[in-house]
């Protein structure tokens, strides 16, 4: 391979990266893609043209120096490239993974005007897992402490991203995680085969060595408020909870058992790993017929699971048609290659039981596009009389999140939208209520891993401000 | 980390009393909230309502029967053993208020939950007439506690065994009877709640219940905990646990608990072989 990179420089194709065959993934919890090695790597970086004005950087929400990355990658140093990513990134080895990479830098990538985009998102996993394995793992330099104390309301890619920004500006930085394990969405929600949580538990780890103070167990608004954590000393507060309110579809028998909202499913996979019941004690129900409804990034992972959890068939039924499928264009392709099934332009109707209140199956109705709605995507309608039956022994709900209140109904003089997200300054994440910023998930509704660390990242700068200079 | 500083076997070793260290939340908590409890790495959470709190000390008490491998593994820690995590208070506390006369019926170790709710009615100034039921008299539980936090207490056992023989609906039935009741809180295992419940909509004495569906996180992410109240599904863990009993739909509750009862089997009586090896 080595050779073809001498001579024909321009023809190299996107390498792909080697995975676990569908058939062989589709019954583990194993990662998919086993990543580059360090001689594909550089092949990659290799196409890389090296733009002047890189379009690329322009398509990445956090403004990442790509082809600066790519060039060290290119001479084999790979550190070089892990340490240019953190300029920006302060999670590369999991945005490698979880970004949808074809809507943002590869999208844009010219390279991928006339064929198959540099594979960026693959070579940003590969500088931060070499740098995992074989880095020193040396901390970075921490200025002089200030003396001033931020308290951080979630552990999710918003709130980390916060926390590790302000304690190498000297603060003192704890956060506060309502469950028992850091890591938002990234350890409960996202499963082990597309992020390892070992990875998250080292992005953690790595910021605890730094001396940000890990609180547990502490579901703000209950345990303590954050008028409360003012009165403590806190300085100022960050929030970034999360969109975690499960949307249902409240639809007739949405309450028989055998259907589960796509949070309550992952969070009983990933975060109890039920999926090694009896070993740990959180049991699951494993369906062998399972439907999922939706088509985001959750409904993948969540039939994917269900997957690997033994089911013999795993449909996802969404409402609109493929164009509108919101998922990473890399999980759908998964998903399809192991066997999950889709319908297209199907809506579910009502849910059906036994005498027992158990999931026995549900009715659809088919749809066709007609004229564009407010999002701009054709609104789909139903077509009379096309209702059919499902048979399904296990549903889950992916249809969405919304807002949790449980933090910001007990949180005097936090403005919030008509939807219950808090509404910030879009410059800096300041809230209504001083001394509190808030950014991620809460304040845009369920978006990317990268937009709510973006997010982190300037209301992190905007704090440094503040506690500089003030309000 | 959170430590057991006392722990009683009650009800012939079927019910466990734990007070723990958590001062946080013993500071916090109210009457009717309650805590998820995880007694280790590989645990599952289980959502227990606070049997008591002592804000001084820095502890809370709670109370649990013995029905699964969770149960049967929070049995194993002795006094000095911890919890690894200890999370709340959850849920919305009871509304007291001085209202007259509140009846407060409990079940099994419905007793303990409906304790603190009690005394903080007598408390408020009403006058509190306390209905406790068991399947006999070994089974009974907090009886001296219910006598101190109530103004009149009656007992009954299935059994006949103590106190009045037959079921708490029936005396309930006939405080409801002779008494101008303004209030009633009952709280015990599900078809208790649901026939106490008939009763006093006959009377048309407004009611409050306090529900344990399975719960996993308890702070409104993952809806497990839903129930149907008045025709609306709700989640028990923030809109509740304490409801309109005349509302609930006890019946769809009941199939709930029931989920996961095979693997629930499964896991326990493999924790018992291994408990015996
Ligand atoms: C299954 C799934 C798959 C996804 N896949 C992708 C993907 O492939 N790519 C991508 O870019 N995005 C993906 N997303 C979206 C992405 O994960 C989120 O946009 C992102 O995690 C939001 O980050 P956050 O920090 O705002 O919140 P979260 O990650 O939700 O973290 C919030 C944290 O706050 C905690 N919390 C909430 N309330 C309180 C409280 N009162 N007190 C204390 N702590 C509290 C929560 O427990 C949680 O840990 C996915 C989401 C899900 C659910
Ligand atoms: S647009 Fe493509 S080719 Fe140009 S710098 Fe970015 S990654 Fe390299
Ligand atoms: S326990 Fe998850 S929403 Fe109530």
């Amino acid at each position: 391979m080595a050779e073809e990179k001498e001579g024909k420089k321009k023809k190299t194709p996107r390498q792909s990266m080697p995975e676990q065959g569908p058939a062989v993934r589709a019954k583990n919890f194993d990662e998919v893609p086993f990543g580059y090695d360090e001689e594909t790597a550089m092949l990659e970086a290799s196409r890389c043209l090296q733009c002047k004005k890189p379009s690329c950087v322009e398509g990445c929400p956090v403004s990442v120096d790509i082809p600066a990355f790519i060039a060290k990658i290119k001479e084999g140093d790979f550190t070089g490239a892990c340490r240019k990513l953190w300029e920006r990134n302060a999670l590369p080895a999991v945005c490698g993974r979880v970004c949808p990479q074809e809507l943002q830098c590869e999208g844009k990538c010219i390279v991928g005007k006339k064929g198959d985009p540099v594979a960026i998102g693959n070579l940003e996993r590969f500088a931060a897992d070499w740098e995992r394995h074989h880095g020193t793992g040396e901390l970075p330099p921490i200025e002089e402490p200030t003396g001033k104390r931020v308290a951080v309301v979630g552990s999710g890619p918003s709130g980390l991203t916060v926390a590790g920004d302000l304690i190498l500006k000297g603060h003192d930085v704890t956060v506060f995680e309502a469950f028992h394990l850091p890591g938002g969405v990234l350890i409960y929600g996202i499963p082990e085969f597309r992020l390892p949580k070992e990875i998250v538990g080292q992005e953690v780890n790595f910021l605890v060595r730094q001396g940000v103070n890990l609180e547990t167990n502490q579901v703000v608004g209950r345990t303590v408020t954050i008028d409360e954590l003012f009165e403590q000393g806190y300085d100022a507060v960050y929030l970034g909870v999360g969109a975690g309110l499960p949307r249902f579809l409240n639809i007739p028998g949405e309450n028989l058992i055998g259907i589960y909202s796509a949070n309550e499913y992952l969070t009983r996979s990933n975060l109890m790993k039920a999926y090694l019941f009896p070993k740990y004690d959180t049991p699951i129900i494993k369906g062998k017929n399972v439907v999922t409804l939706g088509a985001g990034n959750v409904a993948m992972d969540s039939a994917r699971t269900a997957l690997r959890l033994g089911a013999e068939s795993s449909k996802i039924v969404y409402r609109r048609s493929r164009q509108e499928v919101p998922a990473r264009s890399a999980e759908v392709h998964h998903a399809e290659e192991e066997g999950v099934e889709f319908h297209f332009l199907t809506n579910p109707v009502r849910f059906f039981g036994d005498e027992k209140n158990r999931l026995t199956g549900m009715e659809c109705l088919q749809m066709e596009l007609g004229e564009p709605d407010d999002s701009g995507r054709r609104r789909p309608l139903p077509i009379k009389g096309s209702e059919f039956k499902l048979e399904c022994d296990l549903a889950i709900i992916a249809v969405g999140a919304g807002a949790n209140p449980l933090l910001t109904q007990s949180t005097e003089g936090l403005k919030l939208n008509n939807w219950g997200y808090i509404i910030t300054d879009p410059k800096t994440g300041k809230t209504s209520k001083k001394g509190v910023w808030a950014g991620g998930d809460i304040v845009t509704g369920a978006a990317t891993v990268i937009l709510a660390m973006g997010a982190g990242r300037q209301a992190a700068d905007s704090i440094d401000d503040y506690l500089k200079w003030g309000w | 980390m959170f430590k057991i500083v006392r722990k009683e076997e009650m009800s012939e070793g079927n019910v466990i009393l734990n007070e723990i260290e958590a001062p946080l939340i013993a500071q916090k908590a109210k009457p009717g909230q309650f805590v998820i409890l995880k007694a280790n790495e590989t645990g599952e959470r289980i959502p227990l309502t606070m049997a008591d709190t002592d804000p001084e000390k820095g502890t809370i008490t709670v109370i649990y029967m013995v029905v699964g491998k969770s149960t049967a593994l929070f049995k194993t820690l002795q006094v000095g053993d911890e919890y690894q995590d200890v999370i709340g208070p959850l849920g919305k506390p009871t509304h007291v208020e001085k209202v007259g006369t509140v009846v407060c019926v409990g079940g099994g170790t419905g007793i303990a939950v409906l304790h603190p709710i009690t005394r903080a009615m007598k408390e408020a100034g009403n006058h509190v007439i306390a209905i406790i039921g068991a399947r006999s008299k070994d089974l009974l539980i907090l009886e001296d506690q219910m006598r101190a936090a109530s103004s009149d207490l009656r007992v009954c056992t299935d059994d006949g065994s103590y106190g009045h023989h037959g079921f708490v609906t029936d005396v309930l039935k006939e405080v409801c009877e002779k008494e101008d009741v303004a209030q009633a809180v009952l709280i015990g295992p599900v078809p208790m709640m649901k026939f106490a419940s008939l009763v006093t909509k006959e009377y048309n004495i407004p009611t409050l219940v306090s529900l344990n569906p399975i719960m996993v996180d308890g702070t409104g992410m993952c809806g497990g905990c839903r129930v149907t109240i008045g025709g609306k599904t709700k989640f028990a863990c923030v809109d509740g646990p304490e409801f309109d009993g005349h509302q609930v739909d006890y019946d769809e509750l009941m199939a709930r608990l029931q989920a996961y009862c095979e693997q629930e089997k499964q896991c326990y009586e493999e924790f018992c072989t291994l408990e015996q090896a």
